[in-house]
């Protein structure tokens, strides 16, 4: 497979922090609330941000500050499940959390759980079933799966269907990604992948 | 200052103190919203996410006491189910599992929507809401706190530190009707509690006032009707029940649903909720 | 003939095979670029400023309060669009920004770049807008009359047609008005792009669209620029349904980068995008039926009417749709059919899956289960009895020349095994009212119904409608063959990419496809993603193009050997010469260099409809039929659906899994708009701009789906396969509206069904 297909071209997501796109100094007087710089601790690593508006969410500051924009915006207030991440090991959506209120917590996303491999059958599996057509709800269900086999790895139908209700798709019906998740049920019992 | 991330309440009282202007974060699910959509704009910030003390269940033989940071998660699990189980079944109608793993009852109190899940079943037991400001603590009932659409009497500089309930002895339901089968606003809900030793039916409504509704009315009515020695109550009496307790709401009609069917559905869901607290302890 | 296949993957490479997704790894990881994943040095933020009017006279504008903001860089308003003053899809109605008069709630006043998103939003409120409120035109019935709304008034178009004998009648009437409420696309990925200036004085725009040269025609005429100089980039789409087939932001954004000098990013709220692309149109229908007693249809009426909104984008052939499709896939005599689309307030309404036949869908297989009833007869039967065969007539006139298994579709629908009856041990949570444990076991009734549709694939009525690609065959890093695909199509999650694959791999017989990302400057027109005519259209221009690619590598070998090319043979990638062991790899066929051809697949002419809606308009058309079981708790009004299987005419499944994804998906949407989906516009307001509001089904409302693909070949159709995009949203949500009104005896006439027009609906006497 051919990773290249259908992106786009010479522009690419941001790299890692370097203030554009945030104020300069000579926007001093923009009309919002700084918070002049804090740690946040994300896919293991320990990220700056400064210079930063205090209303920005966890999920704008992954995606526009850190480079990260695997979680995605679909909704930005929590009823969609797109921007689901991983805070101290429970999913949330980044869109409802201030990025400041993040200091002191441990933030994976979909590209840590990637870089890590801890979801790779996750991942192989909604490839392998056809839970993937757009995309765009794909990494929140990656991680919203992830997290519930590793706590119900013997959830039923009924509780799988609970536990991702929160994630919107609109391309699949879910009939794929619950396919997906039924199989990776199947493979983690014979204690393949 | 921007923001504050206080681990204690002192602090957290503290740093309101200094700070007059600043707005306690708590979940941030209904907060981060009102932000991401220019509705709100915090010019400084208490986070209130890392007070563990806020974060605590407590059973009593005679009470309930949960902290204000506790999750709704936190109450579909543990204890809370069987001690509270529509208190259980409220939180896990709220939102999405990800929104369940955020949100506080503390915000839900604070926030004070209509709609709110938890609200009816605190209301129709009577919760009491401790709050702390600088001046100390103090206690208000929360049929008292709960002022308007979103309009409580916490006061400026206040943190809400924890809900206390008495401990009914006997079933509770909660019902909640929505457009949807998972992740919708409540059209209407109703928390129905069977108080055996008191012989007392105790409901409220969600989503058909201001506020929760207390029917008082079908309550009396209703707890003279049943009886407690073989727990039974005629159809007529339960129907009856039902019909006062959409009588007693005050529903609107918006884009969600219609007044007339809002004081239809807590008719029926009353009805159901008070049926099936009787077929559980029959 | 009509074989039936269950939908088991059948894994490989090649075109029938349920290949991979070249996008799906990135898709996976989250590594995928989507439109609003963008970013570049030096980028500032865009912003619309929308009128909370629906109907208002634009006083005065001031953007001066907004520009003396620090951070904002630009203000436009209509005053700055450099060309053209208005856009559109068809014809150029709606304005880049309303400067006189705002038509509907959400229209753009005025754009805004800033340096971040907050100063763009705060710099859009500070622009001062005076609007004096003009009383809204919201009724589209009262909208025919009212004064015109626009210079181009209010009627959009009348679709008349008649057909067979004006004055027959039926033994057997049946009459009814139905109504269809305005759904929305509601795509995850919201509308969103970057513009970049060009050294050359012309702009690249990367955005999420469906059709990249129709939307750089109407951007470059707005900027009074040749198209050359407005290159588009198709960035990651996070689908589409329809709903990007209209131009949104892609003029803003290049006006703002135009004049700022600087990339400029826009992406759209979840509220803005319910402001910024077209809708569903909302319907309301009338119907009478008639048959003889033997159950044979005789006649039908329909007066249709759709509201189109402020702006015309696609009504006119949406409406046409609608006309065309009104009576179903049924065998009809005669026919007297007008649909009308009309102007109003509200917000403006075009393409979404399923186009026209959705919401006439609803009206004439309700007609169907009446008409049903009253003959006394089975609604199976009578749909069986009336059903489409190959070389029919339609109500237009045009005879079925193509796959017509409508039987099939309904027969495979109806041989599914029906789900186990409710018991009381359910779990609470799966009944209706779901996780809100409303209904014990008691509350519920099960229902039942059928809902059979057809559509047409692809543009019609005389439009000229074509795709280009371009394939090119080269030896790769190690000498193995490699093809590159290049085509504008844009991939919007339907898979055309895996398609595209499938097919170059199997006319060329190479492992190695790569799939240039699409863009306007490199290659011609794909034509738009919609109408469900990519597999045809776009894979038939790729496998012209492969077999461009074929035809010069055997001139390669006649050449090479001195032979005439009767006597080559294309057998498994390599060229072979009859009659001797002679063979030429592909490999070394290039060693001679690359070849590359480049094709422009059209269909054949379609013809305008005539003044009584004849004529031979259509390409070719699809048929499905849906069975729905529901359970529905009537004391509250809430339903949920437990199953839906589907008999549906795909001609060949390409890629199975991918058919079957679509299936699945299309019925959400039927689904959806049955029970769930509907935009409330009150006085031309909107009132429920959000995903808290605007509800689309989650996991725990999805049906089982059970699918049977009809595989009959399509004579004209590239590999004999028909699109399968639109069937699925088609007959699905009315087959859940006649289960439900067989669950609870209700004439519910209108979609979506709410819990009200349940719970207190009045029964029929």
């Amino acid at each position: 497979m051919s990773p290249d297909a259908g992106t786009a071209g010479p522009v690419t997501a941001p790299g890692t922090i370097t203030g554009e796109g945030s104020p300069t100094a000579e926007d001093a007087a923009a009309p919002y609330e700084r918070v002049e710089r804090y740690e946040l601790s994300v896919n293991g690593g320990v990220r700056t941000v400064e210079d930063a508006w205090l209303g920005e969410s966890l999920l704008y500051v992954l995606r526009e500050r850190l480079g990260l924009p695997g979680a995605k915006n679909a909704c930005e207030q929590g009823e969609c499940g797109s921007c689901s991440v991983l805070l101290d090991g429970e999913v949330v959506c980044a869109c409802c959390m201030l990025a400041v209120d993040a200091v002191g917590s441990t933030v994976v996303t979909v590209e840590g759980l990637t870089a890590g491999g801890e979801a790779g059958d996750v991942q192989a599996a909604l490839l392998e079933a056809g839970g993937v057509q757009c995309g765009f709800c794909t990494p929140g269900f990656v991680v919203a799966i992830h997290d519930l086999l590793r706590r119900r790895p013997d959830a039923d139908e009924l509780e799988v269907r609970e536990a991702l209700s929160g994630n919107l798709c609109r391309c699949t019906g879910y009939g794929r990604i619950l396919e997906a998740v039924r199989r990776l049920q199947e493979g983690r019992a014979r204690g393949v992948g | 200052m921007g923001v504050v991330l206080p681990t204690t309440l002192d602090e957290a009282v503290d740093a309101l103190a200094a700070t007059p202007d600043a707005q306690l974060l708590a979940g941030g699910t209904d907060f981060c919203v009102e932000v991401n959509f220019g509705l709100r704009r915090p010019a400084a910030v208490v986070a209130l996410r890392r007070v563990r003390e806020l974060r605590h269940v407590d059973v009593t033989p005679g009470e309930v006491v949960i902290g204000a940071g506790t999750t709704y998660a936190d109450l579909c699990a543990g204890r809370l189910r069987d001690v509270l189980p529509a208190l259980s079944a409220a939180a896990r109608t709220v939102g999405s599992p990800q929104i369940r793993n955020a949100g506080t009852i503390g915000g839900n109190v604070a926030t004070a929507s209509p709609a709110g899940d938890t609200l009816p079943l605190l209301v129709a037991l009577d919760a009491r809401v401790t709050l702390c400001g600088h001046e100390g603590e103090r206690e208000v009932p929360i049929g008292e706190l709960l002022t308007g659409v979103k309009r409580t009497a916490i006061a400026p500089g206040e943190v809400l530190v924890h809900v206390a309930v008495e401990r009914p002895h006997g079933p509770q339901q909660f019902l909640k009707v929505g457009t949807r089968n998972a992740m919708v606003i409540a059209v209407a809900s109703a928390a129905v509690v069977l108080d055996l030793d008191a012989r007392r039916v105790r409901v409220a409504l969600g989503s058909v006032g201001p506020v929760p509704v207390r029917p008082r009315l079908a309550e009396d009515e209703i707890s003279e009707a049943i009886d407690w020695v073989h727990l039974r109550a005629s159809d007529a009496a339960v129907a009856r029940f039902g019909e006062l307790a959409a009588q007693t709401s005050s529903p609107i009609t918006d884009h969600r649903s219609t007044a007339e069917y809002r004081r239809h559905a807590v008719q029926v869901i009353a009805s159901r909720g008070l049926r099936r607290c009787l077929a559980d302890v029959a | 003939m009509a074989s039936a296949s269950t939908t088991t993957a059948r894994r490989g490479s090649g075109v029938g095979e349920s290949a991979g997704r070249p996008d799906g790894v990135p898709k996976v990881r989250g590594e995928f670029a989507f439109s609003s994943d963008l970013w570049m040095d030096e980028m500032l933020w865009g912003k619309t400023l929308r009128s909370p009017h629906a109907s208002a006279r634009i006083v005065s504008i001031d953007a001066r309060p907004a520009l003396a903001l620090p951070g904002v860089h630009a203000v436009m308003t209509a005053a700055d669009v450099t060309g053209r003053a208005t856009y559109g899809v068809e014809v150029p109605d709606q304005p880049v920004f309303a400067s006189d008069v705002v038509r509907f709630h959400g229209e753009p006043v005025a754009a805004v770049a800033a340096d971040h998103p907050e100063v763009a939003r705060a710099a859009a409120r500070l622009v001062e807008v005076v609007y004096e409120p003009v009383e809204p035109v919201v009724d589209p019935e009262l909208a025919v009359t009212a004064a015109p709304l626009h210079p181009s008034g209010n009627l959009f178009r009348h679709v008349r047609i008649r057909r067979g004998d004006p004055s027959a009648t039926g033994d057997v009437v049946v009459e009814g008005s139905y109504e269809v409420g305005m759904q929305d696309q509601a795509f995850m990925g919201p509308e969103s792009g970057l513009a970049v200036p060009a050294e050359d004085g012309g702009v690249d725009l990367y955005v999420a669209t469906q059709w990249l040269h129709v939307d750089r025609d109407q951007i470059a005429a707005s900027l009074g620029m040749p198209p050359e100089r407005v290159r588009l980039y198709l960035a990651g789409v996070g689908g589409a349904f329809g709903g990007r087939e209209d131009v949104s932001l892609q003029i803003h954004l290049c006006l703002l980068a135009l004049r700022t000098g600087r990339p400029v990013k826009m992406v759209y709220s979840r509220d803005e995008s319910f402001f910024g692309h077209v809708h569903r149109h909302p319907a309301r229908m009338w119907y009478r039926h008639h048959a003889n007693r033997a159950g044979d249809l005789v006649k039908v009426e329909a007066r249709i009417v759709l509201d189109g909104g402020a702006y015309l984008s696609s009504s006119n052939a949406v409406v046409s749709n609608a006309a065309a499709f009104a009576a179903g896939p049924y065998r009809v005599p005669s026919a007297a059919i007008d649909g009308y689309a009309v102007r109003t307030n509200n917000p403006p309404c075009g393409a979404m899956r399923g186009f026209g036949a959705v919401q006439v869908c609803f009206g004439h297989e309700a007609q169907m289960d009446k008409l049903a009833a009253a003959l006394g007869m089975d609604p199976v039967d009578l749909r069986l009895r009336n059903a489409l065969e190959q070389f029919d007539t339609l109500v237009t006139g045009q005879v079925l020349t193509g796959a017509t298994p409508v039987r099939e579709c309904i027969r495979a629908a109806m041989a599914h095994p029906l789900p186990p009856d409710p018991t009381p041990r359910d779990p609470m949570m799966s009944r209706p009212g779901g996780a809100g444990l409303t209904a014990d076991d008691g509350d519920v009734r099960r229902g039942t119904g059928l809902a059979v549709s057809f559509k047409n694939i692809g543009y019609s009525e005389g439009f000229d409608d074509y795709a280009t690609a371009r394939v090119r065959l080269e030896a790769g890093v190690a000498g193995e063959p490699l093809a590159t695909v290049l085509v504008a199509t844009a991939e919007v999650g339907q898979g055309f990419v895996t398609l595209a694959q499938q097919i170059a791999r199997e006319e060329l017989g190479v492992a190695d496809v790569v799939l240039a990302p699409a863009a306007t400057s490199d290659v011609g027109s794909a034509g738009s993603s919609s109408a469900s005519r990519q597999t045809w259209m776009s894979g038939g221009a790729v496998q012209l193009a492969c077999a461009g690619v074929r035809r010069q590598l055997l001139d390669r070998s006649a050449v090479r050997w001195g032979c005439a090319l009767e006597a080559l043979r294309w057998e498994d990638g390599a060229v072979t010469r009859l009659g001797s062991v002679d063979r030429l790899t592909l490999a070394e066929l290039l060693d001679a260099g690359a070849v590359e051809a480049e094709h422009e697949y059209h269909h054949r002419p379609t013809k305008a409809l005539d003044a009584d809606g004849q004529g031979d308009a259509h390409l070719s058309f699809m048929y499905a039929a849906h069975r729905a079981v529901v359970d529905v708790d009537p004391g509250l009004g809430l339903v949920r659906v437990v199953q839906v299987t589907t008999g549906q005419d795909v001609g060949r499944a390409l890629n199975p899994v991918q058919v079957t994804g679509q299936i699945e998906g299309g019925i959400a949407q039927g689904v959806g708009l049955a029970v769930m989906e509907e935009i409330v516009v009150d006085g031309g307001q909107v009132r429920n701009p959000s995903f808290t509001d605007y509800l689309i089904p989650t996991t725990l409302d999805m049906p089982d789906v059970a699918a049977t693909l009809i595989e009959v070949p399509e004579p004209d159709a590239p590999y004999g396969a028909k699109g399968v995009g639109e069937p699925p949203a088609i007959s699905s949500g009315p087959a859940v509206l006649a289960a439900i009104r067989d669950a609870t005896g209700l004439d519910l006439r209108r979609a979506p069904v709410r819990p009200e027009d349940i719970a207190l609906g009045v029964r029929p006497a």
